[in-house]
């Protein structure tokens, strides 16, 4: 394997810089896939049938906490990105370990806040709106839920291997794909919360 | 008992016991076969495990061939039960679940296999590549294909086969209407291979991006390449919608929900919208690869440079872009207003200049060449008229007024299939006899190649012209039956006639590949075509690691210029070789998908569970696994080269 | 040989329904929007006949002249990357004849969703026509009739039909009056037809419904208005009135051939409304959302 140390471990191989490039395309596919689901959201948004509106449900609590730790998550991986550069282990463990809490945090928040969802009468089977509703959040939050299980395999790697080529390379890409949520969450605040609060 | 009744079929018959005793004595041959002659682990190392994009696409080639057989007989069956008014040999259900079968076969699992195999074996060696990007992602790819059709094919014989059309709009293939699994194994079985498919286009996409050969800039790339980069770029925006479009169709019939239902608010035309959405652009994705095939036969062939380069690429391009802006035009009559239908109506013929450009551009190629007609030739030449009047009627259908009169008619169906035929289907057998002595080290046989295509050809005019007759007499497309007053007979007569004649040339194709394979010469070269680019450079058939040397490239057709002006291809001197390990992990984790989406098909949770936990367990496995592959020593890639051309450089 | 056959066949199917004795249905219009379609079809044809002869004589002339046992053993093909003027004369000729027909296309569609040419100071005569597996009701609200699978039309009066459908999407054709247009659940669309000669003619769904899909189509009748009202009369006198009951079993999925009523099944299961959602309006606000959509 061929190591060019002028350029930063995480593209350090030809293999590095091709992974990163294919997770960008991949990206790609990811932002068509939301891309439907939000216009599917728009479609179905005013069907709601029997059950409760968009404005009924959304409370503005739970919506905070979400963004805020969400978006500090976000905050936290380029920290832990940081650290990597500079070749701190510890602090890039240590950030990359809060970073995961948070993202646990969002999803007990979205867990809970589903639950309030059910009890106020909307279920997944009530309505167009409601599975379209349920749909893209859902699917937003199994990526995050998808990324917390990634987080702890590049976590125990790190603390294992520390810096190669390869766990450098995952660390970024894993640092990608959270960002990414992080933009499709502020996608589903805008269009899909305070749309439907106002 | 009661646990088994629901994998029993909703509509049986004779012929469906007879194909699952047909089904069952085969597959109990192929593993008796296989214990035998002693070949589990010649099966196992060399192909199940293979992570090789050239034995990839070899596997593709042969799925796609079984599928094209599948689908054609399915064909077969619909023009029989049609050639003649009342006809009783199928019942309106059986006929519903065959010409459903056959456009799903056809385009998901023959014609998408069919340009993946061929992209697969050459695109890495017309860009002086080793391998693909992600050889094993490529492994995965096939794989999750391979069990995606398998899981759709039992659907025949255990609880029942979709039939709410490919198209499969809802709330027809909602649960209310469509009670049986059928609509299941449709929704999951894409998804299964649509994945596949997506990984592909990735894989594809950074491959030509970034392993090109030294000195190949884009605008030095063979055109199959290029058109493979567009097809793949039309992939990835793409498929994510026919994954969300499949995602909701699935959780209507299993969690119950209401996107594309009758009652609480669900929107069937939301499915149409979605559906088309993906599939207008999945037609470019199918015709773009076979027209980067025809202006490399063509160019070969007429022994020319190919004619307008440039504008060439710039047609594609364009094409691809407007793939994404004419899905309204597969539902005209839906009652979106004449300023929608405008609209979609002047981008949908908008699409015939840059077609145009290309056939202009494929016929200046020949002039002034010297045309050979081989087998590989013919199917270009033939496409040229074919796929013209495919076109110029689909001009027609694209006028919005008029397709309210063509739409749902046989008209419409003699369009797409004049247009897919040769635009698909030839160029696949151009390019798989193109490509073929690269593939195996032998040449198919001319003269059966040219049966075959003249069989083929007229087969297809004969039974596609009539259908435009038809459609205009107001033949509604998938009817089983229709009654003797209504004059349609004799159109479909001819078209059974035409159906025949394809299924001779399929079959003389077949025999060309045992004959071949027994009596044709070994003694080939490498360059058996007098071809122009760099797969023709390496030796035949191609060696694991492709190119000995990693070509160099200055010219557009390096290899031409390297035969006959003297450019220098190789330049520096053999080293080791670095190559991908082997692994059984896509095919096993591809197996547990197959699991997977059986249980889902049949809402067997415990299944589910246990197959998701096999995903989730090799997910993580690979995340841990240490694998840097292996070199293939200098010593090594010299004796090869010496053994196969003696120039050992 | 090949382009010989394929173009003499082409031009004898061409000629075949061109000049045939028997014109096929869609080219046998019996109303003004069909006689529209005929026209574009045939101005469609005609233009991209030219296409295809153009890429014919070029492609035999060029395999003709250019095969390699043609020429010199010793020839060798030049090379030409391209010439600027063909590029444009293949470009700008296309993007003409596209120009032209996207005119022709913007210009009929337009024709083909209004109330026909001719009839637009008449009001138009509205029936009502919904799918349910796999049959046709129709319902005449100013008759106060209803009909399952068959049609009677007056001639000379324009017909605006509203469709919807029960369950599966279907699309409500008759060829020889004009497009089709499809049939949904909870969206009511409208074709504008009319016909100008007495005839005998069919319909059908011909989007796919299910097994019983082949056999879903009905009879046109367009008689005179005389005959019409006669017709009418005669309806209200013998035919038994329509109710809930009978309406809820004629929706159960099969085929039932003929039947007529009296009273409209509107009366208890509304039509949905033209745009989108469903709502619960009742029928007046409906009735009177109509008198403005037909003012415009």
């Amino acid at each position: 394997m061929n190591i060019d140390h002028s350029k930063p471990l995480e593209y350090s191989t030809e293999t590095n810089d091709l992974n990163i490039i294919g997770f960008w395309v991949f990206i790609g596919a990811e932002i068509a896939l939301f891309a439907t689901l939000f216009a599917a959201y728009f479609i179905l948004e005013g069907r709601v049938a029997d059950g409760p509106s968009a404005g009924h449900l959304f409370v503005i609590s739970t919506l905070m906490i979400q963004t805020f730790v969400l978006l500090t998550s976000s905050f936290t991986i380029g920290l832990a990105v940081n650290a990597m550069r500079v070749g701190r282990k510890g602090a890039t463990i240590g950030f990359l370990i809060i970073t995961l809490i948070l993202g646990l945090g969002f999803v007990g928040v979205e867990i809970y806040e589903f639950y309030e969802y059910v009890h106020e009468g909307l279920t997944l089977q009530t309505s167009a709106f409601s599975a379209a509703l349920f749909t893209l959040l859902g699917t937003h939050g199994a990526h995050v839920s998808f990324g917390l299980f990634w987080g702890i395999a590049i976590i125990i790697q790190l603390a294992k291997r520390g810096f190669t080529p390869r766990t450098a390379n995952k660390t970024f890409i894993f640092s990608l794909y959270w960002h990414f949520l992080d933009v499709v969450w502020i996608f589903i605040f805008s269009f899909v919360y305070l749309k439907g609060m106002m | 008992m009661e646990f088994f009744k629901q994998f029993a079929v909703p509509n049986p018959t004779p012929t469906i016991y007879l194909s699952m005793v047909a089904i069952g004595l085969t597959l109990i041959a192929v593993l008796a076969g296989i214990t035998y002659f002693k070949k589990w682990g010649y099966l196992w190392r060399e192909w199940l495990t293979t992570v090789d994009h050239k034995r990839i696409g070899i596997m593709y080639l042969i799925s796609a061939l079984l599928m094209l057989f599948r689908g054609g007989v399915d064909a077969l069956m619909m023009r029989a039960q049609t050639s003649r008014p009342g006809n009783e040999l199928l019942s309106a259900a059986e006929y519903n679940e065959i010409f459903t079968t056959h456009g799903v076969v056809m385009i998901f699992f023959m014609a998408m296999a069919f340009i993946t195999a061929l992209m697969n074996f050459a695109v890495p060696l017309q860009i002086g590549a080793r391998d693909v990007a992600y050889p094993r992602l490529n492994a995965l790819s096939f794989w999750l294909y391979f069990m995606g059709a398998m899981l759709f094919n039992i659907s025949f014989v255990i609880g029942g086969s979709p039939s709410s059309g490919w198209t499969s709009y809802f709330p027809l293939a909602g649960n209310q209407l469509s009670e049986h699994v059928g609509t299941n194994y449709y929704m999951i079985a894409l998804q299964i291979a649509g994945l596949g498919t997506l990984i592909t286009g990735i894989n594809f996409i950074v491959t030509i991006f970034k392993m090109r050969a030294k000195g190949m800039t884009l605008m030095k790339m063979p055109l199959f390449t290029w058109s493979a980069l567009i097809t793949n770029l039309l992939i990835v925006f793409a498929f994510p919608v026919l994954t969300v479009a499949l995602a909701m169709g699935t959780m209507d019939r299993l969690f119950g929900t209401h996107f594309f239902t009758i009652d609480n608010g669900g929107m069937a035309m939301l499915w149409a919208n979605f559906f088309w959405v993906w599939g207008h652009p999945e037609v470019y994705i199918l015709v773009l690869p076979a027209f980067g095939i025809y202006s490399e036969v063509i160019s070969t062939f007429s022994k020319r440079n190919l004619y307008g380069y440039t504008s060439m690429v710039v047609a594609i391009v364009v094409i691809s872009t407007l793939a994404f802006l004419v899905w309204v035009h597969h539902f005209f009559t839906m009652g979106q207003g004449a300023f929608v239908n405008s609209i979609f109506s002047i981008t949908t013929m908008a699409i015939a200049i840059p077609t145009g450009i290309k056939i202009f551009n494929w016929l200046f190629t020949m002039w002034k060449g010297k045309i050979q007609f081989t087998v590989p030739m013919l199917y270009s030449i033939g496409f040229i008229p074919i796929f013209t009047i495919g076109g110029v009627t689909g001009v027609m259908l694209g006028i919005a007024s008029a397709d309210y009169q063509y739409h749902n008619t046989m008209f419409l169906v003699a369009h797409f299939h004049l247009v897919i035929i040769p635009g698909v289907v030839f160029a696949m057998i151009a390019g798989m006899t193109y490509w073929w002595p690269k593939m195996f080290g032998f040449m198919l046989n001319e003269r059966i190649g040219r049966w075959a295509f003249w069989n083929i050809a007229i087969g297809t005019c004969l039974a596609f012209f009539p259908m435009f007759i038809a459609g205009l007499d107001g033949q509604a497309r998938r009817m089983y039956t229709y009654s003797e007053v209504a004059g349609f007979g004799v159109w479909n007569l001819l078209s059974f006639f035409g159906g025949l004649g394809l299924a001779m040339g399929f079959i003389l194709i077949v025999y060309n590949v045992y004959y071949s394979a027994r009596y044709a010469s070994r003694d080939i070269g490498d360059d058996p075509w007098d071809a122009r680019t760099l797969e023709w450079a390496t030796r035949t058939p191609v060696p694991e690691y492709n190119f000995a040397v990693e070509p160099e490239v200055n010219t557009r057709e390096p290899f031409w210029d390297s035969k006959y002006e003297g450019e220098k291809l190789f330049k520096e001197k053999i080293t080791d070789i670095h190559m991908p390990n082997n692994s059984g992990q896509p095919f096993i984790m591809s197996s547990f998908f197959f699991v997977l989406g059986f249980g889902l098909v049949f809402s067997l949770w415990l299944l589910v569970y246990i197959a998701a936990a096999g995903i989730a367990v090799l997910l993580f496995y690979r995340s841990f696994e240490k694998d840097d592959g292996r070199h293939i020593h200098e010593e090594d890639v010299r004796e090869t080269e010496r053994e196969m051309g003696g120039d050992t450089r | 040989m090949n382009k010989k056959w394929l173009f003499s066949g082409l031009l004898l199917s061409v000629i075949l329904f061109l000049g045939g004795c028997e014109p096929v249905t869609v080219l046998d219009p019996k109303g003004p929007q069909a006689a529209l379609l005929k026209d574009v079809i045939m101005i469609s044809i005609w233009t991209m006949l030219f296409v295809v002869v153009v890429v014919f004589v070029l492609l035999i002339y060029i395999l003709v002249k250019y095969r390699s046992t043609k020429t010199a053993s010793d020839y060798r093909p030049p090379i030409i990357k391209g010439n600027i003027w063909v590029e444009i004369t293949t470009i700008g000729i296309p993007v003409l004849i596209i120009v032209f027909l996207s005119f022709v296309s913007v210009q009929s569609t337009y024709q083909a969703e209004s109330v026909p040419e001719g009839f637009k100071d008449q009001e138009p005569m509205v029936i009502y026509a919904s799918s349910s597996n796999w049959k046709w009701h129709f319902s005449y609200p100013e008759q106060d009739i209803e009909t399952l699978n068959y049609l009677y039309i007056p001639t000379d009066r324009p017909i605006e039909f509203r469709l919807y459908s029960f369950d599966a999407i279907s699309s409500f054709w008759i060829p020889q009056l004009g497009g089709q247009k499809y049939a949904m659940t909870g969206m009511l669309t409208k074709l504008n037809l009319a016909a100008t000669e007495e005839a005998e003619m069919w319909g059908r769904n011909s989007n796919f419904s299910g097994e019983g899909f082949a056999e879903q189509t009905f009879n046109v009748n367009a008689v005179s208005q005389g005959e019409f009202n006669e017709w009418v009369e005669e309806v209200q006198e013998t035919a038994e009135p329509i109710d809930e009951e009978t309406f809820d079993e004629l929706l159960e999925p099969g085929h039932l051939g003929q039947k007529t009523f009296t009273g409209t099944h509107l009366e208890f299961d509304p039509a949905p409304e033209e745009h989108g959602d469903h709502g619960d309006m009742n029928k007046e606000e409906m009735n009177e959302e109509d008198m403005e959509h037909s003012e415009h």
